[in-house]
């Protein structure tokens, strides 16, 4: 019944969020701060988990294929499709559930916890709209150049890792990546993290709109957020996996 | 004029507010007091519809908010200024954004004349040299104020109140009570503050309202007060030996009939 409840409760938000904005210039301020805050603040920590996820990649395959009958390419191709099909996209949306879901979570939660959304009600302003729909546009607009910049940094990191450490030659790397590769893994990738950005923005709104009471509530709102945003982002990459590549 | 009739509202089965009936006139400075827990807050949240009541009605002039729709009920807030216990500005924007908020968002003006308009009502609450700061960096005092000055930005009709003096140090409490009937007049307002400062009842208190445990208990003017007998409004606003000296000189002071 309770998730019921909340279903019901989430769609009843969006259905909010999306209604028509009071003014639309100013919608677009606020989207743009939303892309610096939540976007290009989110480039430094996806470069370096992808550099190191990238490197680690790499290792562990030269380590897993030590045998004559495999190519050494073989090692760029894994560390291609792996960051290519799950890691870019999946894991890359898990970590930004951690950042941009607490930091949404908490900012909404402590509006709402010091009236600051009861003031902009009064005003006749549509805060749901106001407060979620350009933080949506701007993730959902952003993260797949995240997962793009992923991508790369990915496959830069394997290299650096591959090379440095002597499993491989860089003639190697380069064939593997190359190697059968399919471009709609990429098309994959994307449409996974604009479902995945949508997901983590929406969700950590939700606990944040309706967090009630003091400072600990929002911190449970956050936490819930996060928890919550992850859970679906691996439901919704179970359910897609088989949409979009059976 | 705001007016309320037979006003119900529950949370979870417990009942919070009853069958309040009362007029809120245009010009004055109404007041709602009473206990902590005593149901002000709701009452006043229900009214401007942050609450939605069980039962009764709540007209601004001939208008039955509470039966407005979703998108009516938006329009009408436009005529609506609030001030919360918490001031309640925006921490990401400067005094001046805070003061604008409303102007971008219902208005066509430039950027210098929305400007203009902020420096005025900024200057009409005595924030002056504060355009750039950011509510963090002002006093509670200051924030309070400069929430008055973005909640008259749009030349409301309606000026709502939740606590304006807590937290603040007597002197300053009465510069706000003081400015909230000033602004009331001026503007010839309906304004409703809700407070359980005694100070505040005997200095702007055009209409007293008293709340008790949910139900209205007692109303009448603030001259009033002196000559009740009403024992629970007695016990709360004569709770202080200050407050029963004063009324003691008061009576002493009156000729006898």
């Amino acid at each position: 019944m309770g998730l019921f409840y909340h279903i019901g409760k989430y769609f009843l938000l969006l259905f909010r969020v999306f209604s028509k904005p009071e003014k639309l210039k100013i919608y677009y301020r606020e989207t743009i701060k939303e892309i610096d805050k939540l976007g290009l603040n989110s480039i430094g920590i996806v470069a370096i988990i992808s550099v190191f996820m990238g490197a680690v990649i790499t290792i562990q395959t030269a380590y897993n294929t030590e045998n004559p009958i495999y190519p050494k390419y073989l090692i760029g191709l894994t560390a291609r499709d792996t960051l290519l099909l799950e890691f870019s996209s999946t894991i890359v949306a898990l970590i930004l559930a951690g950042k941009i879901g607490s930091n949404i979570a908490s900012e909404i939660g402590t509006m709402r916890v010091t009236e600051q959304i009861d003031a902009l009600e009064i005003m006749g302003v549509n805060s749901a709209s106001y407060l979620v729909l350009p933080k949506i546009i701007a993730s959902v607009f952003f993260a797949p150049f995240l997962t793009l910049m992923s991508m790369f940094i990915g496959i830069f990191g394997g290299w650096i890792a591959g090379v440095s450490t002597g499993v491989m030659t860089t003639q190697d790397y380069v064939y593997g990546i190359q190697y059968a590769f399919i471009p709609y893994y990429i098309v994959y990738a994307l449409i996974k993290i604009i479902i995945f950005a949508f997901l983590i923005t929406t969700i950590s709104s939700y606990h944040g709109y309706y967090s009630y009471g003091g400072s600990l509530e929002v911190g449970k709102s956050s936490t819930k957020a996060v928890v919550h945003s992850s859970i679906f982002i691996l439901l919704f990459n179970v359910i897609l996996t088989q949409l979009l590549l059976s | 004029m705001i007016e309320v009739k037979n006003i119900y509202k529950s949370f979870s089965g417990v009942s919070v507010l009853k069958d309040i009936n009362t007029v809120f006139e245009q010009g004055k400075t109404n007041l709602i007091i009473g206990q902590s827990g005593s149901g002000k807050t709701v009452l006043l949240k229900s009214i401007v519809g942050l609450h939605e009541v069980d039962r009764g009605k709540i007209c601004f002039g001939d208008t039955i908010f509470n039966e407005l729709n979703f998108k009516d009920k938006k329009q009408m807030r436009t005529q609506m200024g609030m001030l919360f216990q918490g001031g309640a500005l925006f921490d990401s924007a400067t005094v001046e954004e805070n003061v604008m908020f409303p102007l971008d968002m219902f208005t066509e003006m430039s950027q210098d004349e929305k400007r203009d308009r902020a420096n005025e009502c900024l200057k009409r609450v005595n924030i002056i040299n504060a355009n750039n700061l950011y509510p963090a960096e002002i006093s509670g005092g200051m924030q309070k104020r400069v929430a008055i000055a973005r909640a008259i930005a749009l030349n409301p009709k309606y000026l709502f109140c939740d606590e304006p003096n807590s937290g603040l140090d007597p002197k300053t409490a009465i510069l706000i009570d003081n400015l909230i009937q000033e602004i009331t007049q001026e503007f010839n307002m309906t304004t409703i503050v809700n407070t359980h400062d005694m100070n505040s009842v005997m200095e702007i208190g055009d209409k007293v309202m008293f709340i008790y445990k949910g139900e209205k208990w007692w109303e009448g003017t603030n001259n009033d007060i002196f000559d009740s007998t009403n024992k629970e409004l007695n016990d709360f606003i004569f709770a202080s030996k200050l407050s029963q000296k004063i009324r003691d000189l008061k009576n002493s002071n009156q000729p006898s009939s």
